[in-house]
């Protein structure tokens, strides 16, 4: 919910408390409606209560106790996940963090530079550059992938950070978005000015645009986060030195090796919650920034 | 400015569709027994590889299992999604923003581990379906059985879609402003009838994006199934086309044959979010 609208009901006590703030003066609560809300909820949070039960489970009393019944090994889990080859599990979240991280930064930066320029400068074949961009949103990353791999296999990039964070800086989606919050956020008239103050279009844009474009800036960041952390087949298939996985392909492997190795399953169990822990405190941080507008092509932060 | 992104993008998007468009023309030419340098090499090969590509039983086959697995999610995902949605944006619900925040949040979490999550879930030796039915006196359910398989996938692709598309959907019915409602209201319509009657009407570009963007990723399912393959024995490597990529290119080693394949693949993506795209164009990728 956003802040207008909490205290536009604020304002207006007498009112319903309705959450859009609309005049709502003989609205009952239907109870079967929030039932079914509720079934919903239930069912998105299902999984998640069971990975909280099982973590706390040893390898043997994942399988003989009652699923949703606690137990007391939670510490001793984590302290063996810890352990297993000197901390691998660990190396594969700070992989992760830096293939995200950066990757989606770099990723904001370049669908700044060209959102902007494809939304403010008119250049020859800019129709035909915005034509083969949304022609590059419908194109799926991970056909890509594959002859990424080739290529990169060609110049020796595989098998290295490069290989998993380069192709994904490049995001058709980002630019599309930059371009839309920079028409709409960045006068032209404010461009005017700073070119008679003599600017350059690097400052202009640096200086103007970029605080103007900011909230917009900050969704194409998060897209490409939980994008780039969702991405699985790159990855799997550019890398092959298991020190270099993100956490998707690392427990991925692991509960491949745990189909001959019963006892691993713990252990994938146990990285999983804490693989999620981190992205969900984010969600819930970041949530309200999440108001996705498709339709409009246009993503409100 | 555009510099970079020009430069990464046919570094990155082009020529790796030019490249693999290259290598499904061509074929390894092995002649005498293949040994020795000089016995293998790469001959143009015309569509033969496509030709081979779409006769492929197992490819054949993989297809129709997208298929269905297409129709099983994409429809379910958008109601769904669609029913939230409109949930959410009731006067008469309660506990919305709890609701909204909880059904979103599986989108916070990878596909991988969703699959991991629920693949124990359904795994009987651990799952709680079965204690369930067990304590009931009903026979256990095995969701990893071939028949089942493709439901025990589907589910996960729509605990982690669903709230995406409803929050998508939601932000649209947001931005209706309420005084059109008001008519409606006077004439006596319902909820539900203002629902139907207006509500759907006006985001339907969000619907048919929301629709453009779930086919697309149904059509590339793969981390679902690879990871859930190790759990059972339903699951073949070429379950999905694009397993059936990874299996030619690099189980196989047949790079020409993979290349086809993914080119084929590629086009049906774009032929079908064309055709959606073109009903709709004006409306949903409108310039502003």
């Amino acid at each position: 919910m956003s802040i207008t609208a909490k205290s536009a009901v604020s304002a207006r006590p007498a009112l319903s408390r309705n959450r859009s703030g609309r005049f709502a003066a003989n609205d009952k609560a239907s109870v079967i409606a929030t039932l079914v809300l509720l079934v919903g909820a239930a069912y998105c949070l299902l999984p998640l209560a069971w990975v909280v039960m099982a973590s706390t489970k040893s390898g043997g009393a994942l399988f003989t106790t009652n699923t949703f019944v606690p137990a007391g090994q939670l510490w001793n889990n984590i302290v063996e996940l810890t352990q297993y080859r000197g901390g691998l599990y660990w190396r594969w979240m700070l992989n992760t963090a830096l293939y995200a991280g950066v990757g989606a930064l770099l990723s904001a930066v370049v669908s700044a530079f060209a959102g902007f320029a494809l939304a403010k400068y008119t250049f020859k074949g800019k129709q035909a550059t915005f034509m083969v961009l949304l022609a590059g949103v419908l194109v799926p990353g991970v056909i890509l992938a594959i002859p990424q791999y080739f290529l990169l296999a060609q110049i020796g990039l595989t098998n290295t950070y490069w290989a998993v964070l380069l192709p994904q800086i490049i995001s058709p989606y980002g630019i599309y978005l930059a371009r839309i919050y920079a028409g709409a956020s960045v006068p032209n008239e404010i461009i005017e000015a700073g070119r008679t103050d003599g600017a350059s279009d690097l400052r202009i844009f640096v200086q103007l645009a970029v605080p103007m474009m900011g909230p917009g800036l900050v969704t194409v960041f998060l897209f490409q986060f939980v994008g780039i952390w969702n991405n699985f087949m790159l990855p799997y298939i550019m890398l092959g030195d298991d020190r270099l996985y993100p956490i998707t392909v690392g427990l991925n492997g692991l509960l491949n090796q745990g189909s001959t190795v019963p006892a691993l399953y713990s252990l994938v169990i146990t990285g999983a919650l804490l693989s999620i822990i981190p992205l969900v405190v984010l969600f819930l941080v970041l949530q309200r920034f999440w108001k996705v507008d498709l339709g409009a092509g246009a993503v409100k932060a | 400015m555009l510099a970079p992104a020009a430069v990464l993008f046919v570094l990155f998007m082009a020529a790796p569709i030019v490249y693999t468009l290259v290598l499904s023309l061509q074929k390894t030419q092995v002649s005498g027994l293949g040994l020795g340098s000089g016995s293998r090499k790469t001959v143009f090969a015309g569509l033969s590889n496509y030709a081979a590509a779409l006769g492929d039983p197992d490819f054949v086959s993989s297809v129709g299992r997208v298929g269905l697995y297409g129709l099983i999610v994409v429809p379910t995902m958008l109601i769904l999604a669609l029913v939230f949605a409109l949930l959410l944006d009731s006067r008469r619900t309660r506990l919305v923003g709890f609701s909204r925040v909880v059904i979103f949040l599986p989108y916070a979490v990878p596909a991988v581990i969703s699959s991991l999550l629920w693949g124990f879930l359904y795994l009987p030796s651990v799952s709680p379906f079965v204690d369930l039915a067990t304590s009931l006196g009903i026979p256990a359910p095995n969701l990893l059985s071939p028949n089942s398989v493709i439901f025990a996938i589907a589910n996960i692709a729509l605990w982690g879609g669903v709230g995406f598309n409803m929050v998508v959907m939601y932000t649209s019915l947001k931005a209706i402003p309420s005084d059109i409602y008001e008519a409606a209201r006077l004439d006596g319509a319902g909820e539900i009838q203002v629902a139907i009657r207006i509500k759907i009407p006006i985001i339907l570009p969000s619907l048919i994006m929301t629709a453009i963007f779930s086919l697309i990723a149904t059509l590339q399912v793969f981390a679902e199934p690879t990871t859930l393959k190790p759990l059972t024995n339903s699951i073949s490597s070429t379950y999905t086309p694009l397993m059936k990529v990874y299996r030619d290119a690099f189980t196989r080693n047949d790079v020409y044959s993979a290349s086809a394949t993914s080119i084929v693949i590629a086009v049906a993506i774009f032929a079908l979010s064309f055709f959606f795209l073109r009903v709709v164009q004006k409306r949903a990728f409108e310039e502003n």
